[in-house]
Parts: structure tokens; C-alpha cells; sequence
């Protein structure tokens, strides 16, 4: 895809303060993200990802509290380019939920239970559109329909908890898409449900993307999930790039080790013998933040490491196949099995 | 919701049976009981206290005492006051309206303040503004009711002259409804003090728990105005916890009325308890610690019947 | 829960006891409250001495000093006895009732608590709805009901202040009992065999005491006040001896001549109370004890 990105994000990082001191959630982070490509961002818990996504969104506190750097320009609509991390409150709100929108992980919570969820939906549209109350109901019908909620005209009036996770994560979806945006992050959306939900949910965003050739942003840390859904996949480790490529490559020849072992650690069945293949965990932890090692992040926990990747902090490098990897030993590493 | 009710109701009528057993408790526990008054009618025989304490059943085992006590309270008849030989039910409800109309007006009071200062509270915490509501209204707690009137009575009454330092109305009467209104100022602001401070307390700490909340996170996502954020989507969680502090607010609100309706002279209920005290008028004694009870209550039924009708989440169960 | 709480590493663990201090410490006010604590302590138990008056000595050709008048710091009252002293010995009196009826209603609160807690069922259900029965009446009825039956004195007041607040208590310890009971170690003491009353008094107790410190230091603010409220009505201390309460009950008649009778016992009183909160909520904030304010 050789278009003019989206959204193209340089050098992003996003920093905490805290009563220990500064905290570097997010560092150095770059992408481009073209029309109706799915981009996921795989990595633990703490690792960025979500911090990053966001930070886009512009849904961090303000400073001091957080500090943005780099920049996130985003192409609208009328063609006319901002700058997300600069952008005016009230310009950003303009584009928030209606040109970029985010679904959340937790579908359980994230509904006002007070609110009918046809309000709920219909708000963004009456806001960003200017539809008339009854235009923007009707609307919010057409989507609860079109994200497969059966009756769904009648469940306009229905509460949050009237319906099931499953259920309320269509919600979601539906608000989200409501004033069709560009750009939609999906946060982990398929994780606080079950496998079948899960595997609905995903079918249905693929099918939604298709017709309106939005492009998504994909955060989990479900390699499963990447194969069924990402064009191009880029790993976070401790707030960096670690990783960073087209699907296939990255999900059959990782490069960086931390890619490796995140691999290793899916079960997966042998369809011929239907034995399981051999689960391997990355020993350790996450690093502290506050406290981060002065070389390659992911070195104390590295199988691979040699005295050089803890010493100073490995560059992003291209490493073929149109992928960058943050690895000091990715060449010597590619020749042997994984 | 009807089940949700029904449990209530039922919880009520317990606390009710309790709070009744509490009550008699009280007035036969007091020395000489019942009869205490007349026992101290100079030149009353033994002989006629004991044929008095038999008319009245004092003769009979405590529960079947008590039933018939039960028995009659429930049919209305609350016996008489010693001072007046009134019925007590008139006695108390001649009292009730002016005791509840400063106790409505110190809560209308309390709430628009308490609930504006702990929301303000929530959305600047740690602000200057969020330091001296915290600081103020741990104060306001400390202040006793019928000092902080005393200190309104000397500025706005003695020294200033612009609010009347006692009293319902002006003796005489003639002034009208605003005569009314300008003695009511300063007892509803004075009762209304502490829960200004219960109110803004209990608000900052429900909105900082909403605003903190991943539905509020869902509609800043969605791009809407702060305010509308605000107003629309936390608000209304926010206050849902403050409708249960409502009901559990009467008997403290209830006591305040007593303390500044003496300092205010104000003619309600609480200045009859401590007139009946001083006459040691025990029925009357009675019938009003059983009317605050039942006052307390009623409150917390009414805060339930509110939160169900304010929160679609009860209306299923 | 913010980006930033959940990203923030737990802080190294460091003795609870250290911590707590140094959380206090950070609180302002409560040190304040502290502090001010100490010193009302420490002048109404030595003051009198170094105050040459006598707290019931009448001197009705000084009455209505104002303050620093005629060598009367804080003026005299409508009999001419020096205000500062009889602020002073009123102290003691408010402040030993305020301490006393807190034990006594801390002790009685904390056996319901841990009963209704331990045994649970039927029992907890009875002493629990009696707590809220109780919860019904505002609190200074019943104190002035017990009040005008009784013979009010140090004593007496102690024990009905104690007897009409000992509910918020037992509230806060049923809760935390309960809680800690489906916890691993008191199984683990009861499958070794003790008994009831041991593992009540010994495990349970010991781990609900933060929250029972917070509530016993509320409930030391609310009894000085209600020991004000019910003096001031008449029903409490009886004059001469002098409480704060009682100093306020005359002061109204001379609000217009001599406000200063009106503004120092009820000062005393407010700094006293807003002192034991103040520290209450410092407490609160050291020992992780999330409570009501009152």
C-alpha cells in the first residue's frame, strides 16, 4: 500500500510523573498506518501498548501528570493534516469518536449503567454531526443492527446490564463506529470474553473495516488473535519497538528473541500427532520502569544476551523483509533454529 | 424492584419492633417508671400507687406490658402529658411542622452547597479550592450547632441587626410569609453547617470513585465537552450513593434540630423534648423518641424507594 | 484506577509500622491536632497552678472583665471568676470524659463487633440490626433522656456518652471480623484448636486495630462534643464546677455585652474536637483504614 499514511507517528514517547520519579511508559515509538491496514501492537501487560494508543487518543491526564513528545499526525477527512500530541483540546475533541475512535478492553465496565445504550450511541453522532435526537436514534439502530445484536431496534432502550459481555462489547463497537472514523483503536477488545464471542467480535470488525476501509490499530497480547487479523504486527517491550514487520515474516521467522519466546509461550496443537508442542515461558519479569537496565531491555531475561546487549541499548535496524528489530545478535541469531 | 421493596419493608418493620423495645425499655428503666411523677405527689399512700400501678397494668410481666403498650401506640393513643393532660400525638405532631420545616430547609441547604463544593473538589483535588473545602469542612464538624449559632446570632442579629435573633416570627404576627423566611435564615443555615461538610465529604469521595470510572474514560472517548462529561455521565452516578446518605443523615440532621432550635428559640420538637425533660413529662419524652425513630425510618425507606427509581440496575432484581 | 497507578511499581515494602509513621508524618493537620492535643493535656492538668485564681471564687466587683483586663488573661464571667482558669478546669473535665467515654464505648463497640464478626449467623444478625435499631435515634436524645434520669456527674456522663456511641465501632469491627475470618490464618488457628474466644482476642483482634485506632480517635472528638451539647442544655456538668458545655449556657444573655464569655469556651471546644479529627484522619490516611468521618 503506497498511499499517504493516515497516520504516521514519530518518535512518540509518553512519560509519568511520579513521586519516584519520572517514569518512561512509552519511548521512541514510530509507525505509519495507511487506510484499511490493521496494524497490531502485541505485547505483555506494561509494556506500552496501551499507554501509547492512548496517548493518541489524547486520553492520558494532561501535564504535568504526563509528558507527550514526538508527534502523531493524522490525515482527516477534508484532507487537512494535525498533529495529534499539539492539537487544541477542542480541535481534538472534534476528531475523537468521530474520525479516531478506541474500544476498550473492559466491556463490563466500560458503559454508563445509568444511560439506555441507545443514548449512549446516539450522543457522539448528535454531537459530532449535529443529527437531530431522533436521526441519531434511528442511526444508533442501523448500528446496533449492522454489529449484530438481534432485535436490536428494541434494545436501543435497553440498560448496560441488561445485556451480556459479549453483547456489550458490540455496544462498543457500534459507538465507536457510530460516526464512521478513519482510524479505529481497538484495545484489547476481545479479551474479557469467551473464545467463541472472541472469534465473533473479530469477524465482525474484519467485515466492518472492510466495507468502510477504516483503518485499526489492534492492541493484544494474543498471537492467535495477530494471525487472524494483523497485515503488519509490531512488538513492545518496556516501552520500545522491539520488533516491527508484516504479519507472516514476524509470526514465522522472528528476528528479536523476546518475539521468539512470546511465540513459544502459545499453546499450540500438533495437528498431525495432536500432541501439544513443547510451552516454553520467558523467565523473569517485566523490568521496572523507573529502573530500566542501561542496555537492551529485554538482555536480563535473553537466552541469547552476551556482555555487548547489556552494555548499551541496541538500535532499531532494518533485518529484511521490509522489518526493522531492535537486536544486536538478530544476524547471528537468524541462521540458528528458533 | 417489588421484591427489593418488600425486603426493605420487612427490615423496617424489624428495625421498628427494635426500636420499640428500645423505647419502652427506656421509659420503664427510668427510676420509679412510669409512675415516677406521681410518686412524688406529696401526701400519695403507698395503697394508691399500687392500685394506680395495677389500673395501669404496671402489676403484669414486662412483655404482656409491653403489647398492650404496643397495642395502644399502634391504635394512636400515646397516652397523655403530665404537664397538660394533652394527648401526646397532638402534643408532638403541633410541634412537627416547624421542626421540619427548618430541618427541610438546612438539608436543601446542605446538599446544593455540599454537593457543588465536593464535585469542585473532585475535578481540581489537591487545588487550593480542594485543601480549604477539606480543611473547612473538617472544622464545620468540630464546631458545636449551637455555638456556631450563638457566634451568628452576635454578628447578624446583635451587631449587625439584619437577621432576627430568635423565633419563628415576629411576636405579633402581620409580617406574612417573609417574616417567615427571615427567621428561618439563620437556624436552617446554622442546622445546615455540618452537613455541608457530610455532604461535600461524601460527594468528592463518590466523584473522584465515578470519574475514575472506564465508562467516564468510554465518553471522553467518544469526544465529548468536558462539561458534558460531567453533568451528564458522572454526575448522576456520583449522586446515586448520596441518596442512601440522605436517609442515614436524619437522626444526626434530626439531633442538630433540637440543639439550634434552643439557641433560636424556635418552637418545634426538640425544644419540647427538653421542656418535657424538665417536667419530667415522660410520655411525651417517649412519644418523641419514638417519632425520631420513626422519622429516621422513614428516611432510610425513602432514600430506597429513590435509589430504586434513580438506578435502572435495581429495577430487574 | 489512572494509566499512571497502574504503571507505577509497588513501592518497596517497608515495615508497616515505619510506614504509617511516615505517612502521619506527611499529614499536616494531624500533627497539628497532635500537637495541639498535647498542649491542651498538658495546660489543663498544670495550669491551674500557675494561675493565681480560684476557679469558684466569686468576685461580683469584677465581674465582666474584658480579656486582659484587671489581670484576667480572658476577662471574668457574670460572677467575676477568672474565665482563663475555669477554661482551664473545664478542660480537664471535657477531655476526661471525652477519653474515658471513649474506652468505655471503644471496649463495648469492639466486643459486639468481634462477636457479631466471629459467630456470624442468627447472632450476628440480632446485634447488628439492634446497632442499626439504635442508629435510629439521634444520639442526643438518648443521651438527654439517660441524662434526666440519672445523676449527672463525671461518672455518669461517661458511661451514657459511651453507652449511646459505641455503635460506629462495633460497625467497623463486625465489618473487618468478618472479612478477616474467611482469611487463611484464623483457619489455620482454629484447625490447631483454639478456642473461640482465643482466636477472637488473639488473631482477630490484633488485625482489626488500625481501623478501631481511627474510629476510638473520632470517637474521643464526638464525645467532647456531645459532653458540650449536653451540658449546654443543662442535663451534663452542673455548675459551679465548670465544663465547656456549661460555661456556654449563661453566655447567651451577655452575647450583646460580653461576647467574650461566648467565644472562648466554644473556641476550646472547637479547637479540642477539630484537634481528635484532625488526628483521626491522619490516622486514617497512615493505617489504610477507609471509615465514615463520623
Amino acid at each position: 500500500m503506497a498511499q499517504e499514511p493516515l497516520l504516521e507517528v514519530s518518535h512518540l514517547s509518553v512519560t509519568f510523573a511520579t513521586e519516584n520519579g519520572p517514569l518512561p511508559a512509552v519511548r521512541d515509538v514510530s509507525f505509519r498506518l495507511s487506510a484499511g491496514e490493521t496494524l497490531a501492537l502485541v505485547g505483555e501487560s506494561g509494556s506500552g501498548k496501551s499507554v501509547a494508543s492512548l496517548a493518541l487518543m489524547r486520553l492520558v491526564p494532561p501535564a504535568p501528570r504526563v509528558s507527550l513528545g514526538g508527534s502523531a499526525h493524522f490525515c482527516a477527512a477534508d484532507g487537512s493534516r494535525h498533529d495529534l500530541l499539539a492539537l487544541a483540546p477542542d480541535a481534538m475533541r472534534r476528531l475523537r469518536g468521530n474520525e479516531i475512535s478506541m474500544i476498550f478492553q473492559e466491556p463490563m465496565t466500560s458503559l454508563n449503567p445509568v444511560h439506555r445504550i441507545g443514548e449512549q450511541i446516539a450522543e457522539a453522532i448528535i454531537f459530532h454531526q449535529g443529527a437531530s435526537h431522533r436521526a441519531a436514534l434511528a442511526r444508533a439502530g442501523e448500528l446496533l443492527e449492522k454489529v449484530g445484536i438481534p432485535d436490536a431496534h428494541r434494545r436501543l432502550s435497553a440498560f448496560p446490564h441488561h445485556l451480556s459481555g459479549g453483547m456489550r462489547q458490540r455496544v462498543m463497537i457500534a459507538m465507536a463506529l457510530a460516526c464512521t472514523p478513519r482510524v479505529l483503536i481497538a484495545d484489547e477488545p476481545t479479551t474479557a470474553l469467551d473464545v467463541t464471542v472472541q472469534a465473533q467480535i473479530l469477524e465482525l470488525l474484519k467485515e466492518l473495516q472492510h466495507a468502510n476501509g477504516m483503518a485499526v490499530v489492534f492492541i493484544t497480547h494474543n498471537l492467535g488473535v495477530v494471525a487472524e487479523i494483523a497485515d503488519r504486527v509490531m512488538v513492545m517491550y518496556a516501552g520500545l519497538i522491539v520488533e516491527e514487520g508484516a504479519m507472516v515474516p514476524v509470526m514465522t521467522r522472528p528476528r528479536m528473541p523476546y518475539t521468539r519466546g512470546l511465540l513459544h509461550s502459545v499453546p499450540r496443537i500438533d495437528p498431525e500427532t495432536l500432541g501439544s508442542a513443547p510451552l516454553t515461558a520467558i523467565p523473569g519479569t517485566v523490568p521496572d520502569p523507573l529502573h530500566l537496565p542501561p542496555g537492551c531491555a529485554f538482555a536480563p531475561r535473553c537466552a541469547h544476551a552476551e556482555p555487548a546487549c547489556a552494555a548499551a541499548p541496541p538500535p532499531l535496524e532494518p533485518a529484511g523483509e521490509g522489518r526493522l528489530v531492535r537486536c544486536r545478535r538478530w544476524r547471528a541469531l537468524a541462521e540458528a533454529p528458533a | 424492584m417489588a421484591n427489593f421493596l418488600l425486603g426493605r419493608l420487612v427490615q423496617s418493620l424489624v428495625l421498628l419492633f427494635i426500636v420499640s423495645v428500645i423505647g419502652f425499655a427506656v421509659l420503664h428503666l427510668a427510676p420509679g417508671g412510669p409512675l415516677a411523677q406521681f410518686a412524688l405527689t406529696p401526701g400519695i399512700s403507698h395503697a394508691e400507687l399500687a392500685r394506680m400501678a395495677h389500673q395501669m397494668g404496671l402489676d403484669q410481666p414486662l412483655p404482656v406490658q409491653y403489647w398492650a403498650w404496643l397495642r395502644r401506640l399502634l391504635g394512636g393513643d400515646w397516652g397523655h402529658s403530665y404537664r397538660d393532660n394533652q394527648p401526646v400525638l397532638a402534643v408532638i405532631l403541633g410541634r412537627l411542622p416547624a421542626t421540619l420545616e427548618l430541618m427541610a430547609t438546612a438539608i436543601v441547604i446542605a446538599v446544593l452547597t455540599g454537593v457543588w463544593i465536593g464535585v469542585m473538589g473532585a475535578i481540581r483535588r489537591y487545588s487550593i479550592f480542594d485543601m480549604l473545602a477539606t480543611i473547612g469542612a473538617m472544622i464545620a464538624l468540630s464546631i458545636p450547632t449551637f455555638w456556631f449559632g450563638l457566634i451568628v446570632i452576635y454578628i447578624f442579629s446583635v451587631n449587625l441587626g439584619w437577621l432576627p435573633p430568635g423565633n419563628r416570627s415576629t411576636i405579633g404576627g402581620g409580617g406574612g410569609i417573609l417574616d417567615y423566611l427571615h427567621h428561618l435564615i439563620a437556624p436552617a443555615i446554622v442546622l445546615a453547617l455540618v452537613e455541608v461538610a457530610v455532604w461535600s465529604r461524601y460527594m468528592r469521595a463518590s466523584m473522584l470513585d465515578v470519574i475514575n470510572q472506564d465508562f467516564i474514560r468510554t465518553a471522553h472517548a467518544k469526544g465529548l465537552p468536558a462539561r458534558t462529561v460531567l453533568w451528564h455521565h458522572a454526575m448522576r452516578n456520583a449522586l446515586l450513593p448520596m441518596i442512601a446518605l440522605a436517609g442515614v443523615e436524619m437522626p444526626t440532621l434530626l439531633g442538630g434540630a433540637l440543639v439550634t432550635e434552643t439557641v433560636f428559640t424556635w418552637p418545634g420538637m426538640g425544644r419540647l423534648l427538653l421542656d418535657s425533660l424538665g417536667y419530667r413529662d415522660y410520655p411525651v419524652v417517649m412519644g418523641i423518641l419514638m417519632v425520631s425513630a420513626l422519622l429516621a425510618l422513614l428516611g432510610n425507606l425513602a432514600a430506597d424507594l429513590l435509589a430504586a427509581v434513580a438506578d435502572p440496575r435495581i429495577r430487574l432484581r | 484506577m489512572s494509566a499512571a497507578e497502574a504503571l507505577a511499581p509497588a513501592p518497596p515494602a517497608a515495615r508497616p509500622r515505619s510506614r504509617a509513621w511516615r505517612r502521619f508524618r506527611r499529614h499536616r493537620l494531624a500533627l497539628f491536632g497532635a500537637a495541639a492535643i498535647v498542649v491542651m493535656v498538658i495546660a489543663a492538668a498544670a495550669g491551674p497552678w500557675l494561675i493565681p485564681f480560684d476557679p469558684l471564687h466569686i468576685d461580683l466587683r469584677h465581674r465582666f472583665q474584658p480579656p486582659a483586663g484587671g489581670g484576667h488573661l480572658f476577662g471574668t464571667d457574670q460572677l467575676g471568676r477568672d474565665l482563663l482558669i475555669r477554661l482551664l478546669m473545664a478542660g480537664r473535665i471535657s477531655l476526661t470524659i471525652g477519653f474515658a467515654a471513649m474506652t468505655v464505648s471503644t471496649a463495648f463497640g469492639t466486643v459486639v463487633g468481634i462477636t457479631a464478626g466471629y459467630y456470624g449467623g442468627a447472632l450476628r444478625i440480632a446485634l447488628m440490626r439492634f446497632v442499626d435499631a439504635v442508629l435510629c435515634f439521634p444520639q442526643i436524645f438518648l443521651l438527654l433522656v439517660l441524662a434526666a434520669f440519672i445523676q449527672p456527674s463525671i461518672a455518669t456522663l461517661t458511661l451514657i456518652i459511651g453507652a449511646t456511641s459505641w455503635m460506629e465501632v462495633a460497625r467497623v469491627v463486625e465489618g473487618q471480623v468478618r472479612s478477616l475470618r474467611e482469611r487463611d490464618f484464623i483457619l489455620a488457628a482454629e484447625t490447631l484448636g483454639a478456642s473461640g474466644r482465643y482466636v477472637m482476642f488473639r488473631e482477630l483482634l490484633p488485625n482489626a486495630i488500625g481501623p478501631i485506632i481511627v474510629a476510638a480517635t473520632l470517637t474521643v472528638a464526638r464525645a467532647i462534643l456531645m459532653e458540650a451539647y449536653v451540658s449546654f442544655l443543662g442535663y451534663g456538668i452542673q455548675p459551679p464546677m465548670a465544663s465547656w458545655g456549661n460555661m456556654l449556657n449563661n453566655a447567651q444573655e451577655y452575647l450583646a455585652s460580653a461576647p467574650w464569655l461566648a467565644i472562648f469556651p466554644g473556641a476550646a471546644i472547637t479547637l479540642a474536637v477539630a484537634s481528635f479529627n484532625f488526628v483521626g484522619d491522619g490516622l486514617r490516611d497512615a493505617l489504610d483504614a477507609r471509615l465514615d468521618l463520623h
